[in-house]
């Protein structure tokens, strides 16, 4: 699933090839593979790694994801059964829970789908290269970055929504060229990255808490509200943006991840290999720099998504590497259920889901280190 | 996370520190104190109404009660106030990363910050305590419940860094929603907590000092003398225990100090995290690893930063001023990074 191990089939590459087969014809004994997985092979030549567990664990959590949407879709001041919200999403429902659905509900679970998912991949994409399990982009400074973009536009000008999304995009993603920029001294080491992210962490939180002070109550208010991070209230006109940006950007990470795993060999290993280090690592950066901006931009900076479901998604493959297509699963479907869970736990939009996912990646984290820890393995 | 610079390159600097260094050294000591005095003038002097020296020595030690001497008195506190807690956050932050031999360790990265922080928030909203005296001891006893949590969390007697750190972010983390699900419920709450939460020295009061005080110097005579066998966990832990080293006392005494330190720093003024952070490095620049050397130094230092952070502050945004978190930060951060981009940071 997600190393496709595709043999050159240029002209250069057959003959190689065929010295290669001929070299594995030779050998005594075949081997068992080292890693684990399946190997697929078509008539064309073509090879494909499949690691199975892989493969299930990421086919459960979209299952986990879409099942969980049809519940939050259900979840509300006006509960509607899942099987009516089955009904109504292929089009057979009855007019006004068909406007519930379509208009009010739907568009706020798919904006927690891709945000989820988009958080979780660019988690996995900055964990994978700091090579630090906490260096989640919301520890290196992004998140604040974005908030301090969305609260100039809240505090100074008392923008619009949409205002407020532009600032967002805005801060996350001059915070993350700072962060680049900053770090970069003939290449971007992992811990320089995680330092400099610290350092501008610090500095745009301290910006935040300043203009939390200068603002009045009423906007101070808000900004705290979408601090937090949130799905409520969210439309259409947030999905489309974001699930724009996660076509264009998602195809380009997963791409990339072949040369994402090497470097986590290190980075002369990698180069050896081939992989263009410098290179592979500006554009997954930037990518993840968008992916985490744009969904901070529409949901606010939710806590803890893109430091867990990396995690997460890493333990229930027990496959090394950046493990980027569970990861996104596993945030999707993380942050639905924890939507859900806020709006049953403390009413319809009393608390938003940024406290839930907060909570929970403090409590999971203690739940890491207690395991852990009894297994001696930190 | 963690970088594990190889133990003999820290060691090395202690065993080449020739009597002649130490001079230096200690010369270097005295010239920052007279630092620390002339930026602590300087914080009397300077604010909304500026004073002449000659005022301020007159409001100091001849107080008639005239208008600079009221001034001085205001300003009096609120110095006394940074430089006890720079001092408080300073060599906690120094301390913290000896113990964990992480150059990132601070007492914020440790969440002994948000312990401070989410009690006196329950304290202002759950318990209606208004006054900084009160809830002075709820913020320390949040801090040092969150230092317990995570020297238990972080493996208690077989603690590890790595450990220690994961622990301290967790419970941050999780005590920071708590924090915005309350200020999110209680716009009450909101209207305080949001210039407390930034760090400042606006509020002190003889009042706040006397309460702060006891802990602050029982806190930072204990850290002073955890300096030679944190030296000797510098080099190992094996090598510290053939040294004589009291490993795991020295790690529940450092815990301990530096929790009571930035516990109480933090109570008096509010999270300020960039002190702890920052000065330990700048300090490690020019005295080397020796902990005898850098943790004197921090005390000295890191209510310099402080003091003259709370100045700028009050310079820049006159009438108003900008809260000496805030400064801190802005200042720090990008000092910080160019530390981390000059030297070899990840070595400690």
């Amino acid at each position: 699933m997600k190393d496709m191990n595709k043999p050159a089939a240029d002209t250069n590459g057959t003959t190689a090839d065929a010295r290669k087969r001929t070299a594995d014809t030779n050998r005594p004994a075949p081997r068992k593979p080292a890693l684990p997985g399946r190997v697929l092979r078509t008539a064309g030549g073509l090879s494909l790694r499949l690691d199975m567990r892989a493969f299930a664990v990421v086919v459960l959590l979209v299952v986990a994801a879409l099942c969980a949407s049809v519940v939050l879709i259900g979840t509300g001041d006006f509960p509607i059964p899942a099987a009516d919200v089955l009904k109504t999403l292929v089009g057979n429902g009855d007019p006004g829970q068909e406007f519930i659905v379509s208009e009010l509900r739907l568009p706020r679970v798919l904006v927690g789908l891709l945000v989820g998912a988009a958080l979780a991949l660019g988690g996995a994409v900055f964990q994978s290269i700091s090579r630090n399990p906490l260096g989640s982009p919301d520890v290196l400074g992004l998140a604040q970055g974005a908030t301090a973009g969305a609260l100039v536009v809240i505090v100074l000008f008392s923008g619009s929504a949409l205002a407020v999304t532009g600032g967002a995009l805005v801060g996350g993603v001059v915070t993350g060229l700072l962060i680049y920029l900053l770090a970069w001294k003939r290449g971007v080491h992992g811990y320089r990255l995680v330092l400099v992210g610290i350092g501008v962490n610090a500095i745009a939180t301290a910006v935040n808490g300043y203009l939390i002070t200068k603002a009045d109550l009423v906007d101070a208010a808000r900004a705290v509200n979408w601090m937090v991070g949130s799905l409520n209230g969210r439309d259409w006109s947030q999905v489309w943006p974001l699930l724009g940006l996660c076509v264009c950007l998602v195809p380009l990470v997963l791409g990339n991840a072949r040369g994402l795993r090497m470097m986590e060999m290190g980075d002369d290993a990698s180069y050896a290999l081939g992989v263009r280090v410098e290179r592979v690592r500006m554009l997954l950066m930037l990518a993840a720099v968008l992916l985490t901006a744009a969904a901070t931009a529409a949901a606010g900076p939710v806590a803890f998504v893109a430091l867990t479901a990396p995690q997460l998604a890493r333990r229930l493959t027990r496959s090394p590497g950046p493990n980027l297509l569970p990861s996104a699963f596993m945030g999707a479907t993380l942050l639905i259920v924890a939507d859900w869970a806020s709006q049953r736990a403390f009413g319809a939009d009393q608390l938003p889901v940024g406290v839930v996912t907060g909570i929970l990646g403090g409590v999971y984290l203690l739940w890491l280190l207690v395991t852990e820890r009894r297994a001696g393995r930190i | 996370m963690i970088v594990d610079s190889p133990p003999e390159q820290r060691a090395a600097a202690p065993a080449a520190a020739s009597p002649k260094r130490h001079a230096v050294r200690a010369a270097g000591l005295l010239v920052s104190l007279g630092i620390l005095v002339l930026v602590a003038l300087a914080s009397i002097a300077i604010g909304a109404k500026e004073l002449s020296l000659g005022e301020v020595w007159h409001g100091l030690f001849h107080d008639t009660g005239t208008y600079g001497d009221v001034v001085v008195g205001e300003r009096l506190s609120r110095t006394v106030l940074g430089l006890l807690a720079g001092a408080a956050l300073g060599l906690s932050g120094a301390v913290l990363q000896a113990l964990t031999r992480n150059p990132l360790a601070d007492p914020g990265l440790l969440g002994i910050n948000a312990g401070a922080s989410a009690a006196v928030v329950t304290a202002i909203t759950f318990f209606g305590v208004t006054s900084v005296s009160g809830y002075v001891w709820f913020a320390f006893l949040g801090a040092a419940a969150v230092g317990a949590l995570v020297w238990f969390l972080g493996g208690s007697r077989s603690a590890t860094p790595v450990r220690l750190a994961l622990a301290g972010t967790a419970i941050s983390a999780a005590l920071y929603g708590y924090l915005q699900a309350v200020m999110i419920m209680d716009n009450a709450a909101l209207g305080k907590m949001r210039f407390w939460t930034v760090g400042s020295l606006a509020s002190a009061t003889d009042e706040t000092i006397e309460q702060v005080l006891p802990f602050l110097a029982v806190g930072t005579v204990v850290a002073l003398f955890l300096a030679r066998p944190l030296n000797a966990m510098a080099m190992g832990d094996d090598t510290a225990r053939a040294l004589g080293a009291d490993l795991n006392r020295t790690r529940a005494l450092s815990m301990a100090a530096a929790t009571v330190l930035c516990g109480a720093a933090t109570a008096a003024c509010g999270p300020i995290v960039f002190v702890g952070l920052m000065i330990p490095h700048v300090v490690r620049s020019f005295t080397g690893p020796d902990l005898r050397w850098i943790l004197p130094y921090a005390t000295v230092l890191s209510p310099v930063l402080l003091l003259g952070a709370d100045v700028l502050g009050r310079v820049v945004a006159r009438p108003s001023e900008i809260q000496v978190g805030i400064v801190t930060a802005v200042l720090g951060g990008p000092v910080f990074i160019y530390l981390v981009r000059r030297r070899r940071t990840t070595q400690l």
